[in-house]
């Protein structure tokens, strides 16, 4: 085929190209847009049953409180696209909790350097998760469920399982104040200022050459050592973003539910949800970051939605399990729709153009590509 | 650098299963070693008893967790499958002998509809064994917690010494759960679901080109998982004598037996492993939790020391190559290259 090829094959790609509003709805309908439907599908339930909830102060909040599972989520992106998992999460956020409240106390000269000790410690939890799965070659599924066990046992034993610790107010602050007196929204939440930047960061590394190789490891680990790809660097850099992520969440949290053993407990799971809900691909390589950022918002507006409902609480997992369920086999069936239907027009479309162009090979009476 | 890879040399040759029983006689001779420092004996048959009272709940899910993984895919719905059944049983008995058989067969009926259900959404809508599983999890959980404030039922007399009688110092259930396994085995290495069940969980595509109904082992894998924790779910029952909404997942099983099944040398991804391997999995875990106990360590540490032996156990034949197959084209594995020049880098 690539034979025949015109040299103008650029051009040809591009005049294969679909235009930007049918690109559009081409994303749209893959499961990592269609969970920007149903998100403002929910919202619009929401607000129907709730019309105050439209408002852009309640909106503004709603984001607020979904950061630190959206920051999660974000954080367990990287790993899960990468072709691994971080069941360590929420043992990170609990951990993280207890430091801040126990280093920190009244003390306001305290809370840069505990800040700056527990970015440190997130890092180095995901280094060494990272370097036990690449280099060691365990299951990261192991590596990060010895990791939760450990670390959560570690806090334990530390609080004795207690609530203890209260951290100044300036460092609860972060997960609770905001910008006051702003037009239209009354008040900004910093945790929808940290969400932004951290998907925006996000967003930007995804298009980075590192972004590019964490997805072609995820797809297919050799071939991305093959080409040159330092894969084990690539994986634990994933796993680190990971913990730090939920080091931030736990960082937001400490401002919104204070110190508690409790806090973080059941994270990783709902930040898979949230991702798996976002259309990733659990074993990696596909999915795009803001997607797996507006499955935590799904999710988190689904419970929003129960809860105005009048639903009881404890029906909460319940509904949680039949949607994961209903969304995962639905994006299965997409992904395949795709693979199986797309290979046909895209090829019989580029026969049409370069058919067009190319002139009967020699020896024969046919032009084109010659299949 | 020379003893090292002698060692590796040594090491590759011995079968995952054999490395798992060599830690597991590693840790009856520090746990040996460590009671007999607190003036206790570790052999004592009241002591071996309580270790394999330990193994069985364990023992009853890790064996339907090694089916399931073998084939390819996970349960994480295990606990609340348990805890389910154990609130059946109890219900249904009502305190009555005569309600044994149908309470038994109830929360087993029940147990094996979830299974159906998880081995369908898995084999035929194509989701991922973690989500089905997950999202089954928490369908049951939610269920649980809306409909039982507290314990529930009550177990007879009769059923209760299931859970508390034994031959010599080996307890009845163990016995029972030693008969699971032996069937689990014979499944696997005597029938045709058995080997369709290994060659489905090497790799799918290939099992479907070779003429292989992939989805009839699927399914079948995760009914029998979900059996045998309903089984577990029994046991329970019978132990503490009611049925209870949280025993299940206050017991954490569904990571700990996985965990059970991958220290027992069983690849996560399929394709590879034995029962055999799985028990002295959960048997170490057993042990370990035993000697925890006698030595009393604080209980929060107990989960340290169990995070930190799984990892440490499973990187300890980890790094064997999985494949024993002849390189094909004359090179090592494809990723062997690129990860030396790494290590120069």
């Amino acid at each position: 085929m690539s034979r025949t090829m015109p040299p103008a094959g650029a051009a040809v790609l591009e005049q294969n190209r679909a235009g930007a509003g049918e690109r559009f709805l081409r994303g749209l309908a893959t499961p990592g847009g269609a969970v920007f439907l149903l998100l403002v599908a929910l919202l619009a339930a929401i607000i129907v049953a709730n019309p105050s909830f439209g408002e852009p102060e309640s909106l503004i909040r709603f984001i607020g409180r979904t950061a630190p599972i959206a920051i999660a989520a974000i954080g367990q992106y990287f790993v899960i696209v990468a072709g691994e998992f971080d069941l360590s999460m929420g043992s990170v956020v609990t951990m993280q909790v207890i430091v801040a409240g126990n280093l920190i106390g009244d003390d306001d000269a305290k809370v840069l350097p505990v800040l700056l000790l527990m970015l440190v410690l997130g890092a180095l939890i995901g280094l060494i998760n990272g370097l036990v799965t690449t280099l060691l070659k365990v299951p990261s599924f192991i590596v990060t469920l010895g990791m939760m066990l450990a670390l959560f046992g570690l806090v334990m034993f530390w609080t004795g399982g207690a609530a203890q610790g209260n951290p100044a107010d300036s460092f609860r602050q972060i997960g609770r104040g905001g910008i006051q007196d702003v037009p239209v929204f009354g008040v900004i939440p910093y945790p929808v200022i940290i969400l932004a930047v951290a998907a925006a960061l996000g967003f930007w590394l995804m298009r980075r050459p590192y972004g590019r190789t964490l997805i072609a490891a995820g797809d297919n680990s050799a071939a991305a050592a093959l080409t040159g790809a330092r894969v084990w660097w690539v994986r634990t850099r994933a796993f680190m973003l990971s913990s730090l992520a939920a080091t931030v969440s736990g960082i937001l949290l400490v401002g919104y539910a204070g110190v508690h053993p409790s806090v973080g407990r059941g994270y990783e799971f709902t930040a898979i949800t949230a991702v798996v809900l976002g259309g990733v691909v659990l074993g990696g390589g596909r999915g795009w970051l803001l997607s797996a950022a507006a499955g935590a918002f799904a999710l988190e507006s689904l419970f929003t939605l129960l809860n105005f409902l009048g639903v009881e609480s404890t029906w909460r997992d319940t509904v949680q399990g039949v949607i994961i369920i209903v969304a995962v086999a639905a994006a299965a069936r997409s992904w395949q729709r795709r693979r199986r239907g797309s290979a046909l027009p895209a090829r019989a479309e580029q026969h049409r153009i370069t058919a067009t162009s190319a002139k009967p090979a020699e020896g024969t009476e046919q032009g084109g590509n010659g299949y | 650098m020379n003893s090292t890879r002698k060692a590796g040399g040594f090491f590759a040759r011995l079968s995952s299963t054999r490395i798992v029983y060599l830690v597991a006689l590693l840790t009856l001779i520090v746990g040996a070693v460590l009671v007999a420092t607190t003036g206790r004996n570790f052999f004592s048959p009241g002591n071996i008893s309580s270790i394999l009272t330990g193994t069985s709940v364990l023992g009853f899910i890790a064996i339907g967790q090694t089916l399931v993984i073998l084939v390819g895919s996970l349960d994480l719905s295990v606990p609340y499958v348990a805890s389910l059944t154990s609130l059946i049983a109890a219900g249904v008995m009502a305190n009555s002998s005569a309600n044994i058989l149908p309470g038994v067969l109830l929360a087993l009926g029940a147990a094996a509809v979830i299974g159906l259900a998880n081995g369908l959404i898995v084999a035929g809508l194509k989701v991922h064994g973690f989500i089905a599983t997950l999202g089954m999890g928490l369908i049951i959980s939610g269920y649980l917690a809306t409909n039982f404030k507290g314990s529930f039922g009550q177990a007879p007399f009769a059923f209760r010494l299931v859970g508390a009688t034994g031959l010599g110092p080996v307890p009845i259930s163990t016995l029972i759960m030693l008969g699971c396994a032996v069937l689990a085995m014979l499944l696997l290495h005597r029938t045709r679901t058995g080997h369709h069940i290994y060659a489905v969980g090497g790799d799918l595509n290939v099992a479907r080109m070779s003429g292989i109904r992939v989805q009839t082992p699927i399914i079948t894998a995760h009914v029998l998982c979900s059996l045998l924790a309903g089984m577990a779910g029994l046991l329970l029952a019978s132990r503490l004598g009611v049925g209870s909404p949280t025993v299940g997942s206050q017991g954490g099983y569904d990571l700990l037996s996985i965990a059970a099944v991958v220290l027992g040398g069983t690849l996560l991804s399929g394709g590879k492993g034995t029962i055999t391997g799985t028990l002295g999995g959960v048997l170490i875990f057993a042990m370990l939790d035993n000697i925890m106990s006698v030595m009393q360590v604080n209980p929060f540490l107990k989960d340290v020391v169990r995070g930190v032996v799984i990892v440490v156990a499973v990187a300890v034949y980890a790094r064997r190559s999985i494949v024993k197959r002849q390189p094909r084209f004359g090179h090592g594995q494809p990723e062997e290259p690129a990860r030396k020049q790494e290590v120069a880098a």
